[in-house]
Formats: structure tokens, C-alpha cells, sequence
């Protein structure tokens, strides 16, 4: 029978099945300080060990402050917030314990665990991977069943090597055509889950298929794939080809010499095959993707840039008009507003979604030679790994960023929630590249447009939502 | 885990769809390294509303929630289940919920139970005054007055809530099985497990 691509990774990891629940191997294990403490508390607590400490990979990411780790003699600078900091000594404390490897806070790898594992060739087609962070879904990019896990799944997996799990649904989004200038990838997500809604994949698993994901890059397939928890679907995939293979090539975890030979020849057989069935599909045309932007505090609450802030009472359900009043409310937003004529206080370009080296040359781009408007009080940088840090230094787009009035930091999630200092404040405006905009997401009432990069650039240059095809 | 065979009592008519993780438990409230003391911060921007249910003496201690469509979604962070278990919730009712969320609450053997809309609307009403009744063994809800509402559970995860089962140790006892198909993956794929 015709399998699809996610069918045939979960056969391919089954240990032992009794129908409705399986037992799944577990190819590589993500683990960032925030969801594993009280993990790794577990396996002490009960006197058990990592089972596979070489297929697990520690990075701190998510409190991490973004200014200077080393002082110029190279000494570490202490973390200021005492909570941040036990949390980040216990993170490097157990993964010593345990045995398992750890990227530090001031090695030159260090980045959002969601740049690194693609990055480092950690993450490789057809593998299973998770992570106690739901936008694992992000490897997805790269043709690996990978999703988010909870605490207690995270010592499971340690402790086994394995996850309980029942099987999704499968879900294929097919976009066919071509995007159109001044179209990113961040703007085909933020429509898709417009389309399908927060709940829309819920108990699926997406694949993303069609022209546009083919000709798409590696990076601007982890944009999409990225969000697919967005849309409620725990894991997304893309069907590995040749770019990915290109890409993995060299990482410096993935395979070598005849090693990389056998593992291209199989990856090349991990595609849907024709006449396989989805449990649900949605097709979209390419053409009709504009620039995107939220307007509220879920990421559903999609329009294109060029469109105004809806009337509540335009919805048909009523718990929807409800809650998009709230969100107005909140957002400090009335019906009717373009959102052309939205003013923006602060700029964010980060986070797992946007952080990597083309989204920082996609808003370079367009801040090259021009400064933030003044109405932007703060506008900053985070690179999401050392290694895009070092490359877009190399390519000078530090420079460009610093001279239009942006600071440009050291890599970590930072104000895409706000564990660590980078806040918005409350009441303020953030045009982000990131991939939420619930209510205080970046901050204690804060107020979050989720946008590409290069709309992102374009709001720090105007002060104000910016439609990028005029802006040239 | 805790063996868990029913829950009756009071129940937050909370209703609202689309709850986040970020709402039941804010950023701020995740650089702890313990599981326990979450409830001070468990919806905790809902609570600084005026009149809120959370605060509201009526519903003080329910052991259940009533919620909206999509409960849960948003971040795997199982500090949402914490801090609900914190605050004495032991199940939460509503039409549909978030994989990792209900995931992360069977863990802590908190249950999730889904039921349509219309018998959330009924269970609502009825929560306003009088005690919900969850039956997990006979998967029924039903209140005081006539309603009987059933659901469903995977069979698997029923055993081990109402057996208090430990899926870590359960796993364990397969390691035979879980080696062997480590080898088997070593064969075919040594690029993917590489021998220890
Ligand atoms: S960048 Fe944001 S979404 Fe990504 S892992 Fe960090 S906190 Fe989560």
C-alpha cells in the first residue's frame, strides 16, 4: 500500500506495538535548560542513568541574557537574575552528571537549540527527533519526524531511548505556483495558519507539499516548519531532497565518506509515495499570499499587510467575535485601522523562526544605508547561533544593522518570550520576527505583530507596519 | 503516579477557547527547577482581572475546570500542568485540547477529557451551582440532575491512570525489545546509532 512520508518514519521506529499505542525509538534528544531540571531530578531520584548519552545534545538558549557573556580578558560575566542563573548552572551541572554533551554559554556553537541541531547536522532526514520545546517541529525542514515534548516525556526518553505514543493523522498542505516578489516564507505560514486556523492540525501531522516548498531553501523550509505547531499540528515535514543533502553535507555531526553515501541513498527513498492517502488535505494557491501581519493575540489572527483590523462582530462564531474584541482591546487596536497606519515602538529580529543567516541578509537588505524612524525606541538583533553571528560579521551585516540604529546581541531566544531581559514593555508595540503574539508573550503586556524580517526592517525604517512591495 | 478512578466536585465554569500555556503559566514562572509551588502563578494574567473565577470564593479549591475549544495550545511546557495540579484542578473538560498539553496532564494524572460543545455549554450551566461527577472507569460525566455524558479514553492510558502505573518503569521492562531494535537500526543504518 502507498505510504506517506510520516507513515513510513514511524514504521521505520517502531519497537513494539499493540495497536493503539507504540513504542517509538528515539534518534535524537534536544535539551535546553528550561524542561529538563526536573527531568534529569527524576532519573536521579529514582537512580537511572541517560540510556544514550551520544545521541543527546544540551544547549542553554532560552534565559540567557543577550549582552556580553565574556568581558574583554575573557573572563565569564555572572548572570544578573539569580532564578536564570541556578537554572543555567543546574542545566550544565547534570548534563556533566549524566554524561551528556553540552554546547556552553560562551562556546562558539552556542545558539536556539532549533538553529544548532539543523546547523550542527544533528538533525538528519528521516529520524526521529524531539525536544521539551514544542517548535521542534522546525526539523521538520529537513524530512525528520520531529516534536515537542513535555518534562516528564524528556525523562522518559532519557531514561529509554523511547516515547508512548499514539499515531497522528496525516495532513498534507499543498501550495502550488510560485510566490510572488516581496513574499517570504514567514508570510506563506503566518496565511496557512490563517487559513486553517490554531486548531486546524491538531492530532495531525503536516507535510508540506507542492512547487513552492521544492523550490523553497532550507532556511525558509524551517520558517514554515517551524509554525506548524502554530497551527496545532505537533510535528510538520518536508520531503528531503537535494538541497537538503546539500546542505547537510560537512555539518559536522552528520555522516561521512560511504557512511553519507548509504544514508543519501536512503533518505532519496523517504517521500510520500503517489496514491498515498491523506486523513486531510488543504490546498492553497501561491498567488494569493501577500505579505502577511497579526493583528490580535493568537497567531490565527492573520491579514495582509495591506488590509485593516477586523470588526469583531465580522466573525460567524460567537466565541470568536469575543475573543477578537478582547484581543483589540488588548492590542490597544480598533476595528477598521490599516494596519498600514499602525505605529511601532520596537523591532525584534530573532528567534527559531527568523534567526538564521538568510533572514538576517533579507532585512540587512533593506536597512542597508537607512536608519530606524525615531518613533522606535528599541530595535535589536539576536543572531540564533554563534555561527550566524560569525557569518553575518564576515558579511558585514553587523555593521549595517548597528549603523541603522539596531543592537546587535549574542544568540539566544530572548524577547521571543522573555525570559531573560529583553522585554517589550508593557503597552508597546513589537513588530517581531518570532511565532507567538499570545498576551504578554515578549513581556507583561506587551503587544506583538508577528511579521517576516524584511517587514520587520521595513517597520524600524517607517515607525510603522510596512508593506514591503512598496519599499524598495 | 497517583491512581486516579473518579473526580467529583465543584468545577471552574471557565469556558474560554484557545487557552495558551502561556496564559496558564506565564515565561516568568519557569526558572524554577522544581515541579511544585506553580499554583501562585497558574493564570495568573486571567486573575488580575476584576472578578475573575479563579479568585472568586464560590469556586475556591474546584477540582475541576470547564474550558473552551483548543485548550492548552502554545508551548510544551509542562509547567502548565504543574501549576493547575498546584491549584487542586484534577480534570479539565473541554471540547478539544492541544497533543502536548494533554500528553504532559496524563503524566501528572490529571485528566482530559473531551467532550462536544453542547454538553460543555450544559456542564457550564450546571457548574454554576452544583458539583460535576467524572467517572473514569465507567468514562461517564454526569451532574446531580439527569445528564450522562460519555467519553473516550485511549484503553492504555486508562490503565495507567487508574493503576497509578509508572510508564518509565513499564518502558523499562522492554528493554530487550528496545535493544533490539537498536541493533537492528545499527545494521541497516550505522550512520543513524552508531555502536556503543
Ligand atoms: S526562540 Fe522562541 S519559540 Fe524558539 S525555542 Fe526559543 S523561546 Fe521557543
Amino acid at each position: 500500500m502507498p505510504k506517506t512520508l510520516y507513515q513510513k518514519i514511524w514504521d521505520a521506529h517502531i519497537v513494539e506495538s499493540n495497536g493503539d499505542t507504540a513504542l517509538l525509538y528515539i534518534d535524537r534528544h534536544l535539551v535546553h535548560e528550561v524542561t529538563s531540571p526536573q527531568a534529569f531530578e527524576g532519573l536521579r531520584d529514582a537512580g537511572r542513568t541517560v540510556r544514550r548519552p551520544d545521541l543527546t545534545l544540551a544547549v542553554p538558549d532560552h534565559n540567557l541574557p543577550t549582552t556580553a557573556r565574556m568581558d574583554p580578558s575573557g573572563t565569564i560575566i555572572p548572570i544578573a537574575d539569580p532564578q536564570s542563573a541556578a537554572q543555567l548552572a543546574a542545566l550544565e551541572k547534570n548534563t556533566a552528571e549524566f554524561g551528556v554533551p553540552y554546547i556552553g554559554a560562551t562556546d562558539r556553537n552556542q545558539g536556539i537549540v532549533h538553529v544548532i541541531g539543523p546547523e550542527q547536522g544533528f538533525t538528519l532526514p528521516g529520524t526521529t527527533i524531539v525536544c521539551g520545546d514544542s517548535h521542534t517541529a522546525a526539523h521538520g525542514a529537513l524530512g525528520a519526524l520531529a516534536f515537542g515534548i513535555g518534562t516528564s516525556e524528556v525523562e522518559h526518553v532519557m531514561a529509554t531511548q523511547t516515547l508512548l505514543l499514539s499515531q497522528s493523522k496525516s495532513m498534507e498542505v499543498r501550495v502550488d505556483g510560485a510566490l510572488n516578489a516581496g513574499v517570504s516564507p514567514k508570510d506563506l505560514i503566518l496565511h496557512i495558519i490563517g487559513v486553517i486556523g490554531t486548531a486546524g492540525g491538531t492530532g495531525h501531522v503536516i507535510e508540506y507539499r507542492g512547487k513552492v516548498f521544492e523550490e523553497m531553501s532550507i532556511e525558509g523550509r524551517l520558517t514554515v516548519s517551524n509554525m506548524s505547531i502554530e497551527g496545532g499540528a505537533r510535528a510538520g515535514l518536508i520531503a528531503p531532497d537535494d538541497k537538503t543533502f546539500a546542505y547537510l553535507k560537512d555539518r559536522p555531526m552528520a555522516p561521512k565518506g560511504e557512511q553519507w553515501d548509504a544514508a543519501v541513498q536512503y533518505w532519496k527513498t523517504l517521500r510520500t509515495d503517489a496514491g498515498a492517502k491523506f486523513d486531510k488535505s488543504v490546498i492553497i494557491n501561491a498567488a494569493d499570499v501577500a505579505p502577511s501581519v497579526t493583528w490580535g493575540t493568537s497567531p490565527e489572527d492573520v491579514v495582509p499587510i495591506t488590509g485593516r483590523v477586523p470588526d469583531p462582530m465580522s466573525f460567524a462564531d460567537p466565541s470568536k467575535q469575543a475573543a477578537a474584541q478582547k484581543s483589540l482591546d488588548y492590542m490597544g487596536l480598533s476595528a477598521g485601522t490599516k494596519l498600514q497606519d499602525v505605529e511601532i515602538e520596537n523591532i525584534f529580529i530573532g528567534s527559531c523562526t527568523n534567526s538564521r543567516i538568510e533572514d538576517l541578509r533579507a532585512a540587512a537588505s533593506i536597512l542597508k544605508g537607512r536608519k530606524k524612524a525615531d518613533g522606535v525606541k528599541w530595535a535589536i538583533v539576536v543572531p540564533g547561533s554563534g555561527l550566524v553571528k560569525e557569518q553575518a560579521e564576515a558579511e558585514g551585516l553587523d555593521t549595517i544593522f548597528t549603523q541603522a540604529g539596531f543592537e546587535w546581541r549574542e544568540p539566544g531566544c530572548s524577547a521571543c518570550l522573555g525570559m531573560n531581559p529583553d522585554k517589550v514593555p508593557a503597552g508597546e508595540r513589537c513588530a517581531s520576527t518570532s511565532n507567538r503574539n499570545f498576551v504578554g508573550r515578549q513581556g507583561p503586556g506587551s503587544r506583538t505583530h508577528l511579521v517576516s524580517p524584511a517587514m520587520a526592517a521595513a517597520a524600524a525604517v517607517t515607525g510603522k507596519l510596512t508593506d514591503i512591495r512598496d519599499y524598495k | 503516579m497517583e491512581a486516579i478512578s473518579s473526580v467529583s466536585g465543584r468545577a471552574y465554569p471557565f469556558g474560554r477557547k484557545n487557552i495558551d500555556t502561556d496564559i496558564i503559566i506565564p515565561a516568568k514562572w519557569l526558572k524554577t527547577i522544581s515541579r511544585s509551588g506553580l499554583g501562585e502563578g497558574a493564570f495568573e494574567t486571567i486573575r488580575a482581572e476584576e472578578g475573575n473565577i479563579f479568585d472568586d470564593p464560590e469556586y475556591a479549591g474546584s477540582p475541576i475546570l470547564i474550558a473552551g475549544d483548543n485548550f492548552g495550545c502554545g508551548s510544551s511546557r509542562e509547567h502548565a500542568a504543574w501549576a493547575m495540579a498546584d491549584m487542586g484542578i484534577k480534570a479539565v473538560i473541554a471540547p478539544s485540547f492541544s497533543d502536548i498539553f494533554s500528553s504532559n496532564a496524563f503524566k501528572n494524572a490529571l485528566l482530559t477529557i473531551a467532550l462536544p460543545q453542547e454538553a460543555i455549554d450544559r456542564l457550564i450551566e450546571v457548574a454554576q451551582s452544583d458539583p460535576i461527577h467524572i467517572n473514569l472507569e465507567n468514562q461517564i460525566v454526569t451532574t446531580d440532575f439527569q445528564d450522562r455524558f460519555p467519553f473516550e479514553i485511549d484503553p492504555f492510558r486508562k490503565n495507567c491512570l487508574l493503576n497509578g502505573l509508572d510508564e518509565i518503569g513499564l518502558t523499562m521492562q522492554r528493554d530487550d525489545a528496545i535493544t533490539d531494535h537498536e541493533a537492528s537500526l545499527q545494521q541497516q543504518h550505522p550512520w543513524l546509532v552508531p555502536a556503543q
